[in-house]
């Protein structure tokens, strides 16, 4: 077997809050392959984001600890000359907030013309030009010629989205992290946005990260998921599993209370209770437990691991065993 | 007699060139567009972002001027005249919002929030005002200590329920809920609709309900209407829309929808590449010389499409 593109290890990635590190990332351990798109999914607040961001080293303020394995060069304390190489160009990122990920001065068509610059520093303006012009047909944008000379704030939520996808494949990058990358989309266009992922997977090898909490993209895209919660993750599996042989609890409520077109449930599960703050976070024992409150708590492990159950299928903590849905379900 | 009836409405934007910012065309963004809202029922609006489908709900409520076309709401007519002059009819109407975390004032405590349309409508007494907040606060779900919070000190599912605590506080008969659980995770999501749905029940209201989930439409809804480009496109009740959609355009959208199942994926992208397909090679049939919609057809008695010569 090949060597994995990218391999975190025990990865902790901690904020300051009033003096104290808190893990956002607690020890993380993955790897995702070439050709491989790997679907992180959670809730807001399970870390997923800060986990994206830690593999493209945009952390300012927190502490990340533990490897980061790039085709097997450890990223963290990596001098900056060596990321901004990475960065943009082998390893591409879609950002959830396009508004803020662009910058609001310069018009769209030329933010993407310099990431192609930096990277290459060659080729004429015309020629950026016609590439930009591909990429922004690419990614469905109508109307290039004058969406080329629109300021972010022009355009749509959509039609920047779509800005801020072109941008990130603009160099054909081996490991592209994308964080919520079709959320504010149509459902057309998700389908296009997906489709083109797709593509990029097939064509280039590349290996994908794809941040989500819509299970539907899910299942539409992944090779494998991983399932965080409170910054661990809980369930690791193939998409099948995953979808169809569930067994950590969160996954199962996730998969409950999504509301689904083919059938019709009366009422949607709702998981009782929020993603606890970072400084509030019970860092001893199933991270889970508060939310599943019914669950007695023998049925959890003082110290939750992730341990194999079947070949490939990962989960955490024993009290999957004996999870079992309220027959009521109550609505806080 | 319906709760609502739109009839060939139509909302018309200007568009402005040259050096004196004459009028030389209008932008139609809603379009001939007609449907009834019974009471009691949710009614969906599904399109896409640009379709009209927001401006439709804002012109209901009187947050968009209208440019033809009628509405009626309860038989009374709210389209023409000055806004002052329907404020009685406005009352009972209310409007929740896509993002819980813009749509309420930071600056304001969950009282004066919640309190806001009663200090309009209805002249309170400070204690009878803050019992009411109080009450309606323990029907969305919110502890009672709730009252003297503000909005950041919430969770976004929470904020959205003080946005339907607002939208209930007139006791209004038809709520605009445009986009309510678009910007909330799947668990917050259901949260919020079932507790949509639990109200509609026990204070008989009517929703209009607006997204471009499909997911959630078919969820929640009873009727769906399918807007594209500012006209109607096809009609029906949820059964109908879902099971035996007729226009391309549903057609389209429906098998853009992510299928859960991954072992369906093949077909699934087999599936879109083909409707993909078929709307370039038959937009002639469905669409007129300006890519817009035919008018509807009727092809049941509560389905139509906007096909030509069925």
């Amino acid at each position: 077997m090949t060597a994995p593109l990218l391999e975190l290890n025990n990865l902790k990635t901690s904020f300051k809050i009033n003096d104290d590190y808190h893990a956002a990332v607690d020890g993380l351990t993955l790897t995702i392959n070439k050709n491989e798109v790997l679907a992180i999914v959670g809730e807001s607040g399970c870390g997923k984001s800060a986990l994206a961001f830690s593999i493209m080293q945009l952390h300012t303020k927190a502490k990340v600890e533990g490897e980061i394995n790039y085709e097997g060069e450890n990223l963290i304390g990596a001098p900056a000359a060596k990321l901004n190489a990475l960065r943009g160009k082998d390893i591409g990122m879609i950002f959830q907030d396009s508004l803020s990920a662009l910058n609001p001065l310069m018009v769209v068509g030329d933010q993407i013309g310099e990431i192609i610059y930096l990277h290459h520093k060659k080729g004429s303006k015309a020629e950026r030009k016609s590439q930009v012009y591909d990429l922004l047909e690419k990614v469905g944008i109508p109307n290039i010629e004058k969406v080329y000379n629109q300021y972010p704030h022009e355009l749509s939520g959509g039609m920047r989205q779509r800005v801020v996808i072109a941008m990130a494949i603009a160099n054909k990058p081996q490991l592209l992290i994308a964080d919520e990358p079709t959320t504010a989309l149509d459902v057309t266009i998700q389908a296009q946005i997906l489709e083109l992922l797709r593509e990029l997977k097939e064509d280039m090898d590349a290996g994908i990260i794809i941040i989500t909490h819509d299970l539907g993209v899910v299942a539409e895209m992944a090779d494998r998921v991983a399932v965080m919660y409170a910054g661990q993750i809980v369930e690791l599996a193939d998409v099948y599993t995953i979808m169809e042989n569930a067994k950590h609890p969160y996954t199962r409520s996730l998969l409950n209370s999504m509301p689904s077109a083919d059938q019709i449930k009366d009422k949607l599960h709702v998981i009782q209770g929020v993603v606890p703050p970072l400084n509030r976070l019970p860092r001893t024992g199933c991270r889970f437990q508060e939310r599943i409150p019914w669950i007695d708590a023998s049925a959890h492990e003082e110290h939750p691991e992730l341990r194999e159950v079947a070949p490939g299928h990962f989960v955490r903590c024993t009290c999957h065993e004996h999870f079992e849905f309220p027959a009521d379900q109550k609505h806080a | 007699m319906s709760l609502v009836e739109v009839k060939n409405l139509k909302v018309y934007f200007p568009i402005r060139s040259g050096i004196f910012r004459r009028v030389t065309g209008n932008f139609k963004a809603v379009d001939n567009v007609s449907f009834t809202i019974e009471a009691g029922q949710t009614y969906g609006l599904v399109g896409e972002s640009g379709s009209g489908k927001t401006t439709t709900g804002r012109a209901i409520i009187g947050l968009n001027h209208v440019t033809g076309g009628s509405i009626l709401f309860e038989g009374k007519e709210l389209s023409k005249g000055r806004i002052a002059a329907n404020r009685d009819t406005y009352k009972e109407i209310q409007m929740v919002f896509q993002d819980p975390y813009s749509s309420l004032n930071p600056k304001k405590r969950v009282l004066d929030i919640i309190a806001e349309p009663l200090r309009n409508f209805e002249n309170l007494s400070k204690d009878e005002e803050f019992e009411r907040v109080q009450e309606l606060l323990g029907i969305v779900g919110l502890p009672a200590d709730a009252i003297y919070k503000y909005p950041h000190q919430f969770s976004g599912g929470q904020r959205q329920r003080i946005g339907l605590a607002r939208a209930i506080a007139l006791k209004p008969k038809l709520i605009i809920a445009d986009e309510p659980v678009s910007a909330l995770d799947v668990s917050v999501q259901a949260q919020v609709l079932n507790f949509m749905k639990e109200i509609q029940k026990e204070l008989n209201l009517t929703y209009l309900f607006i997204s471009h989930d499909l997911g959630v439409i078919r969820h929640m809804c009873d009727k769906i209407g399918i807007i594209y480009k500012g006209r109607f496109v096809e009609e029906g009740t949820a059964d109908e829309i879902f099971e035996n959609p007729q226009h391309i355009y549903t057609k389209r959208l429906l098998v853009a929808i992510p299928d859960t199942n991954p072992r369906k994926r093949e077909e699934s992208r087999r599936r879109r590449k083909q409707i993909n397909e078929d709307f370039d090679r038959l937009s002639g049939q469905y669409f007129d010389e300006h890519g817009l919609a035919h008018p509807l057809q009727a092809i049941s008695k509560s389905h139509a499409a906007a096909i030509k010569g069925v």
